[in-house]
């Protein structure tokens, strides 16, 4: 609320009268909420979702990824990014902020540079660099394909590649994790929720995979998901 | 309803005033408040005038001067727009441009002289309230006679209600812009494509829309409304009643935030006798299209003794309203089904022209003339899309028209048909084809019934409002804007970053709107006609709103004849909200004291 009178206090400023004051943007887009069943690690509660607010030309978004090992009762990954978008074409965002990624085990900081859009052909993508004496990239695809139009198959793919080693965590220099999934969502109350079921495909290679290896863990891992997207 | 609903007090002059010269000066008074909107699909908390959505029809006379006290019972600021009334625009009710609006508890009086006549509307001006339902008819009886007759009249006020409120569909549609699309190009229509137009035409044609990142089915950004008229949904069946060979003038007039209307009364011929307010030659037509904002009058002569449907759908087909008219209550007539939607092609895009001239070569190589080919009703067949890529996804019923009017005066890129003289290309001549749209565009309208669809080009003023002369300037004005972020603006700028337009009192403007997004904009200039040039001279209508199609170039000419500062906007409720909007400033003039005659008309101010 405060930081909408603020908002509003800055139309005023800026001379911009009530004819035209912009509303404020402001939504929260979960694009994963989800229950994963698996044989190879064990079963994870996960989820994935960006709270943004702001105008057409600045946003503030905090994005928000997870997944919590039930077996083990910890954070494989717990990842909060505040991040500022700002638009730098007609289709794509370019992004800085930071990541604090605090999972089980030591923290991590990082800062991200990065760019977020539409591709062409309706392509979803997510590419940033995440900046620290351990740096890492990463780029995420996704791509919503109507079945019909409220069955929805979403196919996507997150690849991370670590630039240099961090033993610590498990990421070794070029040694790449990749997650593969494809849902089938429902739309069941307008864009609000939409239910849906999958499968969920990590796979890691080089280091990283020898890392897992070494904490008893499977190099990759399939499985079934199922959970909630919502919009709203 | 409450008991203050309307209450017109009559202060005759006094004394021996004969009656001829008695000015009228009328007080009427509106509650602006919250109220329940039951659409018969969903219930829901909007805003209305005297306890009803939509408000009470305002009755006035041309002539009268009018006081309107407008009490704000809301608990947020509101105000009230007369929309295409010519009034001082201190009266106009725009907060931020003909005044700070009316605040919560706060009674605003408006006085104006009413100086016209016809169908007209009021609504509010600040944030979304109009979509929330606070909306009203306005009909000025005309101190002379009218060029038609008739027996009985009704407003029929088509508004598209819809279950969110205006602010929740405007965030919803800047976090997803497709949110309320519920007609995109699925898989399964992919397999069907695929079936009647083979794979690798299906394929290059979604690859050309995905390389623009853009969807043929982006016709109505706001699906999932429910239609009404007069306040009432399909269900509840609004009904005018009628004796067998009377003649019915019906005052559409389309209220909706953002929905275009395709309108008909299957078994009835429609003549249209006004546009926006204003007499236009009488065209008898089957079906026509209302854009947002925009007033049509009609008249229509049922003889025989049963009811007609009037079946208004939406433009990309996903919802209609529906009325009847009958000779007694409770009397219905059978109610059409929604039509298939239509789909943009290549030319909405702005891409005619490179579309056109690969069909205009293959037709030369055909040996086929253009003279010809708007004489044949155009056979024209996927052989002539020779390079089949950009017009491969193309509707070639609706290509063939458009290939026909060649001659059309609305081009694209509309530079060289200016000025064209019309009667010199009789020999090409349009029969079905709408100079209005694209040529090849997928929404030219075609009638129901293969009758008859209303055109712009039909559009001739019954008398001139202003001597017809050369305009002083011209501004171009390019509609534009980026879906995928849903900002929509002027020349690429929004509202909240331009400057205001200026003109000049006593100038003539020629406005070029060239529209280069892939939406129609119905564009409202407030406080003074806006005359669409049509290809008709000094009988050019003269409108308030102008429907600009996607891939078009339309003008229009502007006498600047009010000072003061106006709003000029796209009358889409959510295009207007995210910048396609202009302040107009005109400087000089008479001085505004002066042209109160003294007194206070002007004044208009909160109690």
């Amino acid at each position: 609320m405060i930081k909408r009178t603020l908002i509003a206090a800055a139309f005023t400023l800026a001379g911009v009268t009530a004819a035209s004051a912009e509303p404020l943007i402001w939504g929260v887009d979960v694009e994963k909420f989800e229950y994963r069943l698996g044989e190879q690690n064990g079963n994870a509660y996960a989820w994935d979702f960006d709270a943004l607010v702001g105008t057409d030309e600045m946003k503030f978004v905090w994005r928000s990824e997870a997944e919590y090992a039930t077996d083990e009762r910890s954070f494989e990954v717990l990842d909060n990014q505040a991040r500022v978008q700002i638009p730098v074409s007609t289709f794509f965002d370019g992004v800085v902020g930071v990541l604090a990624s605090t999972p089980k085990g030591p923290d991590r900081f990082y800062g991200v540079l990065g760019l977020h859009g539409l591709a062409k052909q309706w392509f979803e993508v997510d590419m940033d660099l995440y900046v620290s004496n351990k740096p890492f990239a990463r780029a995420e695809i996704d791509y919503e394909g109507l079945i019909t139009n409220r069955v929805t198959l979403t196919p996507s793919w997150e690849v991370t590649l670590p630039l240099k080693d961090d033993p610590v965590i498990g990421l070794g220099a070029g040694g790449i994790k990749s997650e593969i999934g494809l849902r089938l969502s429902y739309d069941l109350v307008d864009r609000l929720l939409s239910p849906y079921v999958g499968v969920h495909y990590e796979s890691t290679y080089g280091d990283t995979a020898r890392y897992r290896s070494e904490d008893g863990k499977s190099r990759d891992a399939t499985y079934l998901v199922t959970g909630l997207k919502m919009l709203f | 309803m409450k008991l203050t609903r309307l209450v017109p007090v009559i202060v005759i002059g006094i004394g021996l005033l004969p009656p001829m010269t008695a000015v009228q000066a009328e007080t009427y008074n509106l509650t602006v408040d919250q109220v329940t909107i039951d659409t018969g699909d969903f219930t829901r908390t909007g805003i209305g005038y005297n306890g009803t959505s939509p408000g009470p029809v305002l009755r006035f006379k041309e002539g009268e001067d009018v006081t309107i006290n407008v009490t704000n019972n809301l608990s947020s600021s509101t105000s009230i727009h007369w929309h295409g009334l010519i009034l001082p625009f201190e009266q106009d009710g725009v907060p931020g441009i003909s005044y700070t609006g009316i605040e919560p508890g706060e009674t605003f009086t408006y006085r104006f002289p009413i100086v016209q006549s016809g169908t007209y509307w009021f609504h509010s001006h600040s944030g979304f309230q109009e979509p929330d339902g606070a909306y009203g008819a306005i009909v000025i009886e005309p101190k002379g006679r009218e060029p038609f007759r008739f027996d009985r009249e009704y407003v029929v006020q088509l508004t598209d209600a819809h279950p969110h409120s205006g602010s929740r569909v405007m965030r919803n549609l800047k976090m997803m812009p497709d949110y309320y699309n519920r007609q995109q190009r699925t898989f399964m229509d992919f397999l069907s494509d695929v079936d009647s137009k083979g794979l690798e035409p299906t394929l290059s044609d979604r690859a050309d829309w995905g390389d623009m990142r853009m969807m043929p089915t982006d016709i109505e950004d706001l699906q999932g409304v429910t239609p009404l008229i007069n306040g009432m949904g399909p269900t509840a069946n609004w009904t005018g009643l009628f004796e067998p060979g009377e003649r019915i003038r019906l005052r559409f007039i389309n209220s909706s935030a953002m929905t275009y209307f395709d309108i008909r009364i299957p078994g009835l011929q429609m003549t249209i006798v006004q546009s926006d307010g204003n007499n236009v030659q009488p065209v008898k037509v089957d079906e026509f299209r209302i854009a947002v904002a925009e007033t049509y009058d009609v008249i229509v002569q049922p003889k025989e003794a049963k009811a007609f449907t009037l079946f208004a759908e939406s433009m990309s087909r996903s919802a209609f309203a529906r009325g009847t008219l009958a000779p007694a209550e409770g009397m219905t007539a059978e109610v059409p089904m929604l039509r298939e939607p239509p789909l943009l092609t290549m030319a909405d895009m702005g891409m005619a022209h490179e579309g056109m001239d690969h069909g205009a070569m293959a037709m030369d190589n055909g040996a086929m003339n253009h003279g010809t080919m708007g004489q044949s009703g155009m056979p024209m067949g996927e052989h002539v899309m020779q390079d089949g890529k950009m017009m491969s996804g193309m509707d070639h019923n609706s290509m063939g028209q458009g290939m026909s009017s060649t001659n059309a005066h609305v081009m694209p890129d509309g530079s060289s048909m200016e000025g064209m003289d019309h009667s010199a290309h009789g020999g090409m001549a349009v029969d079905t084809a709408d100079p209005f749209y694209a040529p090849g565009s997928g929404l030219t309208p075609t009638a129901y019934n293969d009758g008859k669809f209303l055109s712009y080009a039909d559009l001739k003023a019954q008398k001139p409002l202003y001597p017809d002369r050369e305009a002083t300037r011209e501004i171009e004005l390019r509609l534009t804007g980026n879906m995928e972020r849903y900002i929509w603006s002027i020349n690429g700028v929004k509202y909240a970053d331009a400057d205001p337009i200026v003109l000049q009192y006593g100038e003539r403007v020629r406005f070029k709107f060239v529209n280069e997004t892939m939406m129609a904009h119905p564009m409202h200039l407030h406080g003074m006609w806006s005359i669409l040039d049509n290809g008709n001279g000094k009988f050019d209508p003269v409108k308030h709103v102008i429907s600009v199609a996607p891939g078009t170039t339309v003008y229009t000419e502007t006498e600047v004849d009010a000072p003061g500062q106006w709003a000029f906007h796209c009358h889409l409720s959510y295009h207007a909200d995210s910048g396609m909007f202009r302040k107009v400033v005109v400087e000089g003039g008479p001085n505004q004291q002066a042209a109160a005659s003294g007194n206070d008309i002007l004044a208009g101010g909160v109690q």
